[in-house]
């Protein structure tokens, strides 16, 4: 058997549940935009007073000078009162039944089945959830039927509690009238072109021919009618929410004692996760300060103390040690009177073991490493580095590292090849007497096997200012304080870069690569051998000199 | 009869902590991993995993173009890597170019050797890294001198029994006997191509040629630097008994 509550006129009663002067009184609500508000919705009493719907808030005010009309309370439409509405009508269900459709904002259907050991026989049931609907202030239609949609249209139908036995659908809706189906507009016209106004008219009608003219939806509200339409509850599942709060009673100003509330929290949370297989992906803590009594308010540097995972985790003590480390990177500014934890929930990762599988850091613990790692350097200066789709020197971002998580690579920059094209230019015709300088230019060419350890670029940070002494248009001397300093024994360029000339941020550069001698011997030879280092140096388009970095 | 009594007594007084005290253990030769270059797996055998590597050099020695392939050999087998940059200055684009997948690599830019002490530590009891290399090249020997050896010991025995190969870059050797390879470079020629080839040795063998070559003088523009030759020196090693020491590796730079 199924169970339908309804609320008749719901916009009425969401404004009359929070006033409760305005239940016995003619209400009409009206919605729209001043200065045209219209009456949507009306109760009995304005009804019959002469309100009607589609009627303006100035034609209720100037409607006769009658007592009753004078009586009619005008209130605006209320989406927030609606919807907290049909939250107390789901919370009423939900006592009886957690099998529930919530079908629409005022009505909800329940599966009565196996419910008469414990709550009784169903018009018991419909009398105390009549009762429970009254206590919270409003006012319901219930009905039993051996059908769902019976069960909807008889409440819909019929005040008070209506109780339809197997079989007597046809019979006991037959007297409703065809707008309770609440058919598309062109069916109703035409049934009512035809003089069918109830149920039973309808349901009188041959099938074959009505679907002939009314197509298979007239069929199906034949089948409606007749209280013979099967179909299966559509359950509702009730929003999850994992949230722990403790409210104290003196405030903590420690992260200490903190923590050992944190920990409570943490372990209540996650055992809740747990029993329900789930894990979650998102972390919030809010802290309610003392002085304020309002939640923490945004700063700049801990907008929201909300930690998101890589993936969805469930251990009680990395959630207890990434807050920790957050809390002490960003401690609180007054002392704290109530803590709330809410957890994101998600599906747990499942993760597919092998001997073979290459090493990786496990998330959790890297997650805990990472916190650490930003806490010394800065949450800045740690992750993996992107490089950005640019021909401008040393432009990167840096991402969140993630293990397991590949990046599809969009926007990567696979090489900075503008200084190869420009440089091969010149030497392609040259190749093959370059391979071999020692030989005659036309001689036989020596194979040569091809390095595969590249020379690394070792960047400044940002490049240094020097001094760089020119002559006959190339550097013969330069002086740096970060120890580029000497004769420059060779130099090569120089090779213009340049971009975004067509922004603000436009830069030019005449990169050289000098070689100077350090001066340094290396520890490597028992011999005395001056070491020659090269670097990249620049000029900008102000002609100032810089150093880019070390090759090695 | 006593003597296997004591060994009974003095077996139940340590413990659960020490199983089987007397019993005789060999020393188990670390696993080695290529280093992605023939020249120093040929010389070394591998990088020893568990252990830490030294690779010493000055600056423009080939050390960062030697530490890029071996951390491209790493990437290429899907393991994660770690950089703890000391002076931050590691260049994305050089280790992508030398074929680091860079998604799996997580660059740490610290601003001092406290900064790089304290991450590497971190990163290194963390485990689960394939590579961390402390790059300290840019830090002044003086300055590594002054980190205590227990720092290293300690940094060595976290990373025995993993599979973590530990790789220190620095300008001169400072961590004695905790590094099971030591390995040196030294580049003992650069390579400069000129357009305008003339018959005889462009490549400049000493750095003290200039670009003056007779009575023609050659534009700075005409010149490209090629790359280097560089020599490597294994200064020390656990595992690798050869007495032959020395290699040679050549670099190339990205333009070519």
């Amino acid at each position: 058997m199924y169970l339908c509550i309804y609320i008749p006129n719901f916009s009425v009663q969401a404004v009359a549940r929070v006033d409760p002067m305005l239940r016995r009184r003619a209400v009409a609500i009206v919605d729209g935009t001043a200065p045209l508000l219209r009456v949507v919705a009306l109760n009995d009493p304005a009804r019959t007073a002469g309100i009607g719907l589609g009627m303006t808030a100035v034609q209720v005010t100037q409607l006769g000078s009658g007592t009753a009309a004078a009586k009619v309370e005008v209130r605006h439409r209320s989406p927030a009162q609606e919807a907290a509405t049909h939250a107390v009508l789901l919370d009423c269900a939900y006592t009886v039944s957690p099998r529930l459709e919530d079908t629409a904002a005022d009505t909800v259907l329940l599966d009565l089945v196996g419910l008469e050991r414990a709550f009784g026989s169903p018009e018991k049931i419909a009398h105390t959830l009549t009762q429970q609907a009254f206590g919270l202030g409003l006012e319901v239609h219930i009905a039993v039927a051996p059908n769902p949609d019976a069960a909807r249209h008889a409440a819909r139908g019929f005040p008070g509690i209506t109780l339809i036995a197997p079989g007597e659908e046809a019979e006991r809706l037959g007297c409703l009238p065809v707008e309770v189906l609440v058919p598309p507009p062109e069916i109703l016209e035409t049934l009512h072109r035809w003089g069918v106004r109830t149920f039973r008219a309808l349901a009188a009608l041959p099938t074959g021919q009505l679907s002939e003219r009314l197509g298979q939806e007239g069929v199906h509200l034949q089948a409606l009618a007749r209280g013979a339409a099967l179909r299966p509850l559509v359950p509702a599942q009730a929003a999850l929410r994992f949230e722990e709060v403790m409210e104290l009673e003196y405030a903590v100003t420690e992260l200490e004692p903190l923590s050992f509330i944190l920990a409570r929290l943490l372990n209540q949370l996650c055992a809740r996760l747990a029993a329900r297989s789930l894990a979650t992906n998102e972390l919030s803590l809010q802290l309610e300060l003392e002085n304020t009594g309002v939640p923490e308010p945004p700063t700049p540097n801990s907008k929201s103390r909300t930690l998101r995972l890589p993936v969805p985790m469930r251990d009680s003590k990395v959630f207890l040690k990434l807050l920790q480390l957050n809390l002490q990177a960003d401690p609180p500014p007054a002392p704290i009177l109530k803590v709330t934890i809410t957890a994101n929930p998600a599906k747990p990762r499942a993760v597919q073991g092998g001997l073979f599988l290459p090493l990786s850091p496990d998330p959790e613990k890297l997650e805990l490493v990472l916190a650490r790692i930003a806490g010394v350097v800065g949450k800045e200066n740690v992750g993996w580095p992107e490089l950005v789709d640019t021909h401008r020197p040393d432009a990167f971002r840096m991402q969140r590292f993630v293990t397991g998580v590949r990046g599809s690579g969009f926007g990567v920059r696979k090489a900075r090849n503008s200084k190869l094209k420009i440089r091969n230019w010149k030497f392609e015709t040259h190749q093959s007497k370059i391979q071999n300088p020692k030989s005659k230019i036309d001689g036989p060419r020596t194979p040569n096997p091809e390095p595969r350890v590249l020379m690394a670029l070792r960047a400044l940070r940002p490049p240094m200012p020097a001094r760089v002494e020119v002559r006959r248009e190339r550097p013969v001397r330069i002086f740096s304080a970060c120890g580029v300093r000497g004769e420059v024994v060779l130099a090569s360029g120089p090779w213009r870069t340049s971009g975004e000339w067509w922004t603000d941020r436009t830069w030019e550069h005449d990169e050289w690569d000098i070689s100077v001698v350090s001066g340094r011997s290396s520890v490597v030879s028992c011999k005395k051998h001056q070491q020659a280092a090269l670097y990249r140096i620049y000029r900008d388009r102000n002609g100032n000199w810089f150093v880019q970095g070390t090759y090695d | 009869m006593k003597s296997a009594l004591l060994r009974a007594q003095v077996e139940s007084a340590l413990g659960p902590g020490f199983p089987s005290p007397f019993t005789f253990r060999e020393n188990c030769m670390p696993e080695a991993v290529s280093s992605g270059l023939e020249e120093i797996d040929a010389l070394t055998g591998g990088l020893p995993r568990g252990g830490l590597t030294e690779i010493v050099g000055l600056a423009s020695s080939g050390r960062t173009g030697v530490a890029l392939a071996i951390l491209a050999a790493m990437t290429a087998r899907e393991e994660v890597c770690a950089w703890v940059d000391a002076q931050d200055a590691f260049d994305p684009c050089s280790a992508q170019l030398a074929g680091a997948d860079l998604e799996r690599l997580l660059w740490t830019r610290c601003h001092n050797i406290e900064q790089t002490l304290q991450v590497a530590d971190l990163l290194i009891h963390s485990g689960g890294f394939g590579m961390v290399v402390l790059d300290l090249s840019d830090v002044a020997p003086r300055i590594v001198r002054r980190v205590p050896l227990s720092f290293w010991f300690r940094f060595r025995r976290a990373v025995e029994h993993t599979p973590t190969v530990l790789v220190l870059l620095e300008q001169e050797p400072c961590v004695k006997t905790c590094a099971s390879l030591v390995l040196g470079i030294r580049n003992s020629k650069l390579e400069w191509r000129n357009s305008k080839l003339k018959i005889g040795d462009w490549k400049l063998e000493t750095p003290n040629s200039t670009y003056e070559r007779g009575s023609e003088i050659v534009p700075p523009h005409s010149l490209l630097f090629c790359g280097t030759g560089a020599d490597v020196t294994m200064i020390r090693s656990r595992s690798s008994q050869a007495r032959v020491v020395h290699s040679s590796i050549r670099t190339r730079v990205a333009w070519l």
